[in-house]
C-alpha cells in the first residue's frame, strides 16, 4: 500500500512536467499577441509594449519562458497575472467556490441518481424503470447550456425562487441551480450505472441465497444488493470531483461565478499566459490527486482488488 | 460499469477506474465473458470471422486434445475437472452465437429498433438534406424577421429572416459528421493506446495511462481555443473533430485497457501463446475482439456526447466554422433571442437531443443485448 | 456578504437609507463593517448597484484604459476638467485652463483641495503623475496620451534599463520638458504642437493626479488607489476582484461632482445577458448597455426605466485600399455600391429594435457642429438600383470574383449585425458574402495592426474626448494612430489641420464636416450607425442619467 502511493505519487512528478508544458506550449500558441490587444483599438506604443513584454518574459524564447516559468512553480511563485495581480492570488479565490459548487453538484448527483437508480434497477422494465431511464438519456441529450438557460429564466426570472446569479453571493441558495445543472449529466450517468449494478446484482447468486435462506425483501436490498451495487458508483464519484471543477467553464459563465471556469476562460481569451497556466495545472492534478484516492477506495471497498506492488 | 473494473485478483487498480462522465454510461461486464469470449472472436469484421473462428477452433482442439491425454493417464472424472467447462462450453454453444444471440435478442426490443429507425432517419437528412427541404437556407431578409409559418416555410423563419426549417435539417450534417469522424479517431486512436498499456503492461502502462490522465485533466474548451483559433481558417470538421479527440482518447483507452487486463490471463490467450502464436497477432486476433463489446457500447453512446460538444464549443464561438450553420451554432444564436422567440431555440436543440437520444438508445441496447449478465 | 435584495429591495433600500442618515455626522472610517448599505458615510441615500466588469489592469489612471476600470476610475480621481452629461468640457479641480497660442496651457488648481488621505492636490500632483505616465519604464498603457507634450519622446524611449543606469549614476529620472510647475498651485504644459483641444482632453483619465505615497508602491496603490474624486473604496477589501468593488463618498472632494448617493457599488459580470437577469430580479440597479437577448423586450419589461438615448459610439467597417477590387477608381465605386447595399434602416430597426441609429456622418450627433446634411451623405442611405449600377460600374473595370467578407471578434456582440449586413449586400448586389469571424479581440486586434487581415473589418470608435476631430484625425489622417485602413488624403489632411487652426470649436466642426465630405467620397470606412446609450434601472433608484461616453453618471443617481 504505501509503496503503491509512493509510486504514484513519483508518477505525478513526470505528469506535472508534461502537463505544464503541454499547456504553456498551447497557451504560448495561441494567435494574436495579448500585450498589442492590452493598448485596446488605440495605437500601439513600442515602448511600453517593450517594457511589459519584458516583465512577462515574453520577450524570451520559448523553453526559456518556459524555465523561467518552472523555476517561479519552484520557489512557490506563480508568477503575475496580465491584471498584475499574483498569480496565487488569483487561484486562491477562485478556487474555492469552484469546490463548493463542485461538491454541492457531486451531493446532487449523488443524492438523486443513487435513488432514482436503485429503485429503477430493482423494478428493472416496469414504467418508473424506462421513465427513469429516457429521462437520464435526456439529460445527457440536451446540452448543458440549453438547460443552464431554461433553468436560469424559469427558476430565477419567471417564478423568482433562486437568485438569477451567484457574483459575489457564494451561498447553498445561490449556488443551488448552478449546481443542478452541472451535476445534471453526471447524474444521468451516476443514475444508470446504480440501475445497472443493482439490476446485476440483483439477480445475483448470493442474492438468491439470501432470499432463500429467508430474509426479507428489504435486508437483502439493504444487505446486500446495495452494499456490493454502490462500488462503481462511489468511485464514479470519486473520479467525477475533478472533471466537475474542469468541466464548469460553460455553467459558471451563465451564472456569472467568479470561479476556476471562468477565470480560465477570461485569461485565454485574454492570452494571460501565467494565469491559465497556473490555474489549469492545478486542475491537473487535483484530478490525478482524485483518481490516486478512487482508486485506493476501490481497493478499501473491493477486497477482490488489491494493489501490485 | 466495469468493463474497467475487472474483478480479476491481479489487477492494478487503475484499471478498477469508472467510465469518466463525458462519455459513458458503464459499459457491459466483461466479468465472466472469458467463456464467452472463444465464440466471441473475430466478429469485428466480417473478414475477419472466417480466421478468428479458426483460431478459436484452434484453441478448443488444443483444450480437447489435452483434455483427452489426461483422462488416458488419471483416470478422473471428466466432470470433475476443470477443462471440462472449457470443453462442455465449445460443444454447446455454437460459433460466434454471442453475436447472435445478441441480434436476436435487438430485434425484440423496442428501444432498439425506435432508435434504429431515428439513426437511419438523421443519416438520410444528413447525407441528403436536399430530400427534405428545397428551400435555400441562406436567402435570408430582414422583411421575414421572425415571421411564422407559411407555404414552403413550415417552421417560419429566424430574426435574420432565415427559414427555420432548411436550417435545421441543413444543420444536420455537421453535427453528425462530427460525431462519427469523432468516434472513429477515439475508437482507433484510444483503442490502440489502451490495448497497448493493457496487454504489455509495465511501463508502456504507466507512461501511457499518465498521459492520459494529462490529456483527460484539461479541459477540452481550453484545448478547443487554442487549437480551433490557431487554424481558424483550414478548421472545420477535421478542426473540431481533432481536439475532440484529443481530449477524448483517454476514455476509451481506459476501457480498452480495463478490457484487455481482464482478457490477458485467461486461458485461450495463455493457450494460445503456449501454441507460439505471436504477442501481436495473440493482442489482435485473441484479445481485441473480446474488448469489442465495450468499446462498441462506449462508442455509440460517445457518439451522442461528441455531438453535444461540438454544439457547446460552436455555441461559445470555437466550434465548427459558422457558415456551416451546426445545431449548435443555431442553438447559441436563438438563445438571444429566448425572450422573444423561445421557438428558434426549441427546433434546432430538439433535433439535437433527438439525435443523440437515438445514438444514446442504441448503445443502450447494444449493452442489454451484448451484455449476459445484464439479461431479464 | 452583502445583503441582497431580492423582492424586497424597496424595504432594504429604505433601511438602508435609514442606517445611512442615523451614521450623519459620524466619522467615517471605510464602512468595513456594513458593506452593503455604505451606512457609515456622511451623506444620505442608499447605495446604488452597477454593473461592471473586472478591471483588466491596476487601478492607476495612466494604466486603465479599457471601460471596466474606466468608470471606476473616473469617479475615484478628478482631474483638470470633467464633461458633463452631453459631453460639455467644465472645470472640476482646475480653477482656469487657458493658453494664448494653443501651444502653451497654463493650468490653475483651486485651492484647498484633498486626497482622500489628507493629502493636498497640487501642482506637483499633476506634473509627477503626468512624467510618470509617460517614463517607458513604467510601461503605462495610456502614455500616449501625453505624446503632444514637449519632451515625451525622449522621456517615453526610456527604458529599464537605462533608468537603472542613470539611477546607478545618481541622475535624476527623465520628467517632460514642457510640463513645468510655476507654482504650488499652477502649472503649464507647452505642447509641441498647436492644439484647441488641449483643454478638452484634460478630462480623460490618463490626466489625473497622483497622491506621493503612490510613487512609494504603485502596485500596491494600483489594487487600493487613494484619489480625489467623489468617491473612495469602502475601506480595504473593498475591491473583490471578479466580484465587485465597493465605493463610498469622498467627503474631501469639493468639487462640482458632489454624490448624492451613499455609495455606488460596480458588480462585475462576464456578460451582460445575465446582468439584465439581475436587473429584472432587483438584484442590480442599473444596467449601462443592454445585451442583443433584451433589446427587444426591455422597453416592455422596464417602461420608462428603459433609456435609450444617441450615444458617441460610432460603428463601421474599414476596407484597406490594400485589398484586392477596392483600390483606385474601382474600389470608389465598390464603396459605394456596398454602402448603398446596406439597409440600415431596417438592420436597426429589426435586429436592433431602435437601440441604433442610422450613421449620417463618420461621427456623433452628440458632437458639437455635427451634421445630419453633410453633401455626400446620400451614400450611407439605401438605394439597391444605385448599389447595383455602382457595382456593375465597377465590374466594368474589372469583374469581381469571391465572396464579400467582414471580419468581427467573436468576443463582442457583433456576429448578428455582420450577417444582417451582409444579407443585404448579398440578395442586393447578388454576389456571396460571408461573416469572418476571429475568435478573441486580441487575435483580431493583431491581425488588424500587423495588417495581415485580408478582408474588411469591423472598425467602431468611441472618442477620448467629445469632439468630432477625435473622430477624424486618428481614424483617417494620414499616419494617424488608429487609422488601420492606411488611409490617407492630403486634402482630408488639409482640413483638418484648418480645422484646429481656428479660434472656436463651433468655427472647426465646419471645416471638420468639409472633411468629412471628402471621406463621404472615398469611403475608408462604410459609416454603419450611432451607438445608443441604451439601458435601464431598477425602481430602486431615479435620475439615472446617461454621459456622453455611453456610461451611467454614478454620482447623479439618486435611492429611494
Amino acid at each position: 500500500m504505501g509503496w503503491y502511493v509512493g509510486r504514484r505519487l513519483a508518477q505525478m512528478v513526470p505528469v506535472f512536467l508534461g502537463a505544464t508544458l503541454l499547456i504553456y506550449t498551447m497557451v504560448f500558441l495561441l494567435p494574436g499577441d495579448p500585450v498589442k490587444a492590452m493598448f485596446g483599438e488605440r495605437p500601439v506604443n513600442e515602448a511600453i509594449l517593450e517594457r511589459i513584454r519584458s516583465e512577462y518574459n515574453l520577450d524570451q524564447p520559448f523553453i526559456v519562458q518556459y524555465g523561467l516559468y518552472l523555476k517561479g512553480v519552484l520557489t512557490g511563485d506563480l508568477g503575475t497575472s496580465f491584471s498584475g495581480r499574483p498569480v496565487a492570488e488569483v487561484v486562491q479565490q477562485a478556487y474555492p467556490v469552484t469546490v463548493k459548487l463542485a461538491l454541492m453538484a457531486l451531493v446532487i448527483e449523488a443524492v438523486i441518481g443513487v435513488v432514482v437508480g436503485v429503485f429503477a434497477g430493482l423494478r428493472r422494465g416496469k414504467l418508473f424503470d424506462s421513465t427513469a431511464l429516457v429521462l437520464s438519456m435526456a439529460l445527457i441529450a440536451v446540452p448543458t447550456f440549453v438547460m443552464g438557460f431554461l433553468l436560469q429564466l424559469l427558476l430565477g426570472v419567471k417564478l423568482g425562487w433562486l437568485p438569477t446569479t451567484v457574483g459575489g453571493n457564494q451561498s447553498i441558495k445561490a449556488l443551488l441551480m448552478p449546481a443542478l445543472v452541472l451535476a445534471s449529466v453526471s447524474m444521468a450517468y451516476v443514475m444508470r450505472l446504480t440501475r445497472t449494478s443493482v439490476a446485476e446484482n440483483a439477480t445475483a447468486d448470493y442474492v438468491r441465497t439470501a432470499t432463500a435462506k429467508g430474509l426479507g425483501r428489504r435486508a437483502v436490498v439493504r444487505r446486500h444488493i446495495l452494499r456490493n451495487s454502490l462500488i462503481p458508483v462511489v468511485t464514479f464519484l470519486g473520479a467525477d470531483l475533478g472533471t466537475l471543477m474542469g468541466g464548469a467553464i460553460v455553467t459558471e459563465g451563465i451564472f456569472n461565478i467568479p470561479g476556476v471556469g471562468n477565470t480560465v476562460f477570461q485569461a485565454i481569451t485574454r492570452g494571460d499566459g501565467p494565469t491559465v497556466v497556473s490555474m489549469v495545472t492545478i486542475l491537473v492534478v487535483v484530478f490525478i490527486m482524485s483518481n490516486l484516492l478512487v482508486d485506493l477506495l476501490y481497493a478499501a471497498l473491493d477486497p477482490r482488488i488489491r494493489l501490485v506492488r | 460499469m466495469s468493463a474497467d473494473t475487472p474483478k480479476n485478483k491481479d489487477q492494478v487498480p487503475d484499471a478498477a477506474r469508472p467510465a469518466p462522465p463525458v462519455g459513458s454510461p458503464p459499459p457491459p461486464e466483461t466479468e465472466g465473458r472469458e467463456e464467452a469470449g472463444v465464440d466471441g472472436i473475430g466478429q469485428v469484421t466480417p473478414g475477419m470471422a472466417e480466421k478468428q473462428a479458426e483460431g478459436a477452433k484452434a484453441v478448443g482442439r488444443a483444450a480437447v486434445a489435452k483434455t483427452e491425454t489426461a483422462t488416458e493417464h488419471f483416470f478422473a472424472d471428466f466432470d470433475e475437472t476443470e477443462l471440462g467447462d472449457v470443453d462442455a462450453l465449445d460443444e454447446s454453444v455454437p460459433p460466434s452465437s454471442m453475436w447472435r444471440d445478441a441480434w436476436r435478442k435487438l430485434r425484440r426490443q423496442p428501444l432498439f429498433t425506435i432508435s434504429a429507425l431515428l439513426i437511419v432517419l438523421v443519416l438520410a437528412v444528413a447525407l441528403f438534406p436536399g430530400w427534405f427541404s428545397q428551400a435555400n437556407m441562406n436567402a435570408c431578409s430582414l422583411a421575414d424577421s421572425l415571421k411564422g409559418p407559411q407555404a414552403g416555410h413550415p417552421l417560419g423563419f429566424d430574426k435574420q429572416g432565415c427559414d427555420i426549417y432548411a436550417r435545421v435539417i441543413h444543420g444536420a450534417r455537421p453535427s453528425v459528421l462530427v460525431g462519427i469522424l469523432t468516434t472513429l479517431t477515439v475508437v482507433v486512436l484510444g483503442g490502440a493506446i489502451g490495448a497497448l498499456a493493457g496487454y504489455y503492461g509495465r511501463w508502456l502502462d504507466a507512461v501511457l495511462s499518465r498521459l492520459g490522465d494529462v490529456f483527460f485533466a484539461i479541459p477540452v474548451v481550453l484545448a478547443a481555443i487554442v487549437f480551433l483559433q490557431s487554424m481558424r481558417d483550414r478548421a472545420g470538421v477535421v478542426g473540431v473533430v481533432a481536439v475532440l479527440a484529443a481530449f477524448g482518447w483517454p476514455q476509451m483507452a481506459r476501457i480498452t485497457r480495463g478490457a484487455v487486463l481482464a482478457i490477458r490471463d485467461s486461458d485461450f490467450v495463455t493457450a494460445a501463446r503456449a501454441l507460439g502464436v505471436s504477442r501481436g497477432k495473440i493482442l489482435w486476433r485473441h484479445v481485441m475482439p473480446n474488448a469489442a463489446s465495450p468499446m462498441i457500447v462506449t462508442a455509440t453512446v460517445s457518439l451522442g456526447t461528441y455531438i453535444v460538444a461540438e454544439a457547446t464549443l460552436s455555441f461559445l464561438g470555437l466550434g465548427l466554422p459558422l457558415t456551416m450553420r451546426s445545431w449548435g451554432w443555431q442553438i447559441g444564436d436563438a438563445k438571444t433571442y429566448l425572450r422573444e422567440a423561445p421557438e428558434l431555440l426549441f427546433w434546432p436543440a430538439s433535433a439535437l437531443a433527438i439525435t443523440v437520444l437515438a445514438f444514446i438508445m442504441l448503445g443502450d441496447a447494444l449493452r442489454d443485448a451484448l451484455d449476459p449478465k445484464a439479461r431479464g | 456578504m452583502a445583503v441582497r435584495k431580492y423582492g424586497v429591495s424597496a424595504v432594504a433600500l429604505a433601511a438602508a437609507a435609514a442606517l445611512a442618515l442615523a451614521g450623519c455626522g459620524t466619522k467615517d472610517e471605510g464602512g468595513s463593517t456594513n458593506k452593503s448599505t455604505g451606512g457609515t458615510t456622511t451623506t444620505s441615500g442608499g447605495v446604488v448597484k452597477l454593473n461592471g466588469t473586472e478591471p483588466q489592469n491596476p487601478l492607476v489612471p495612466t494604466n486603465t484604459n479599457e471601460v471596466g476600470g474606466g468608470r471606476i476610475i473616473t469617479n475615484l480621481f478628478a482631474g483638470p476638467v470633467y464633461y458633463t452629461a452631453d459631453g460639455a468640457t467644465e472645470m472640476d479641480v482646475a480653477e482656469s485652463v487657458e493658453s494664448d497660442d494653443n501651444i502653451t496651457w497654463t493650468i490653475k488648481l483651486k485651492s484647498g483641495q484633498k486626497f482622500s488621505n489628507d493629502e493636498p492636490v497640487n501642482a506637483d500632483s499633476f506634473v509627477n503623475a503626468w512624467n510618470y505616465g509617460a517614463l517607458g519604464a513604467n510601461g503605462q498603457l495610456s502614455a500616449d496620451f501625453f505624446n503632444q507634450i514637449k519632451g515625451y519622446d525622449e522621456v517615453n524611449s526610456v527604458t529599464e534599463a537605462l533608468l537603472a543606469e542613470l539611477e546607478a549614476e545618481g541622475k535624476p529620472v527623465p520628467t517632460m520638458e514642457g510640463l513645468v510647475k510655476v507654482d504650488d498651485l499652477t502649472f503649464t504644459a507647452e505642447l509641441t504642437e498647436e492644439d484647441p483641444f488641449f483643454k478638452m482632453r484634460l478630462g480623460y483619465s490618463a490626466f489625473y493626479p497622483l497622491p506621493t505615497s503612490a510613487f512609494d508602491d504603485m502596485a500596491a496603490f494600483g489594487e487600493s488607489p487613494v484619489g480625489n474624486g467623489p468617491y473612495k473604496l469602502d475601506g480595504d477589501g473593498a475591491w473583490e476582484h471578479n466580484i465587485e468593488i465597493r465605493l463610498v463618498p469622498n467627503e474631501s472632494y469639493q468639487g462640482p461632482r458632489k454624490p448624492v448617493n451613499g455609495g455606488v457599488t460596480y458588480v462585475f459580470y462576464q456578460d451582460r445577458d445575465t446582468a439584465y437577469q439581475d436587473l429584472l430580479s432587483g438584484q442590480l440597479d442599473v444596467l449601462d448597455e443592454m445585451p442583443e437577448s433584451a433589446l427587444s423586450s426591455f422597453e416592455t419589461d422596464l417602461g420608462d426605466r428603459a433609456v435609450s438615448d444617441p450615444g458617441s459610439l460610432f460603428q463601421s467597417f474599414t476596407i484597406p485600399d490594400r485589398l484586392a477590387h477596392f483600390g483606385g477608381e474601382e474600389g470608389k465605386l465598390r464603396r459605394a455600391a456596398i454602402s448603398r447595399a446596406i439597409d440600415r434602416e431596417s438592420i436597426t430597426k429589426t435586429i436592433f429594435q431602435g437601440t441604433r441609429t442610422p450613421a449620417k456622418d463618420f461621427s456623433s450627433p452628440l458632437m458639437e457642429g455635427w451634421s445630419g446634411d453633410i453633401p455626400g451623405n446620400e451614400v450611407l442611405t439605401f438605394g439597391p438600383d444605385k448599389a447595383k449600377e455602382l457595382w456593375a460600374q465597377a465590374d466594368a473595370i474589372s469583374p469581381w470574383e469571391g465572396e464579400f467578407q467582414i471580419a468581427y471578434n467573436q468576443d463582442g456582440p457583433h456576429g448578428v449585425w455582420v450577417e444582417a449586413a451582409l444579407n443585404s449586400i448579398a440578395s442586393t448586389l447578388g454576389i456571396a458574402t460571408k461573416p469572418a469571424p476571429y475568435p478573441t479581440f486580441q487575435e483580431s486586434r493583431t491581425a488588424i495592426t500587423d495588417r495581415t487581415i485580408q478582408t474588411p473589418f469591423r472598425s467602431g470608435w468611441q472618442p477620448d474626448y467629445p469632439s468630432i476631430y477625435n473622430y477624424l484625425s486618428p481614424l483617417y489622417g494620414t499616419g494617424g494612430g488608429s487609422n488601420d485602413g492606411d488611409y490617407s488624403n492630403p486634402q482630408f489632411d488639409a482640413l483638418l489641420v484648418e480645422g484646429i487652426s481656428e479660434a472656436t470649436p463651433a468655427d472647426a466642426a465646419v471645416k471638420f464636416n468639409q472633411a468629412q465630405e471628402i471621406l463621404l467620397k472615398d469611403l475608408p470606412a462604410i459609416p454603419l450607425w450611432y451607438q445608443n446609450s441604451s439601458g435601464g434601472y431598477s425602481e430602486n433608484v431615479e435620475n439615472v442619467i446617461w454621459g456622453w461616453d455611453n456610461v451611467p453618471i454614478a454620482y447623479q443617481i439618486t435611492t429611494k
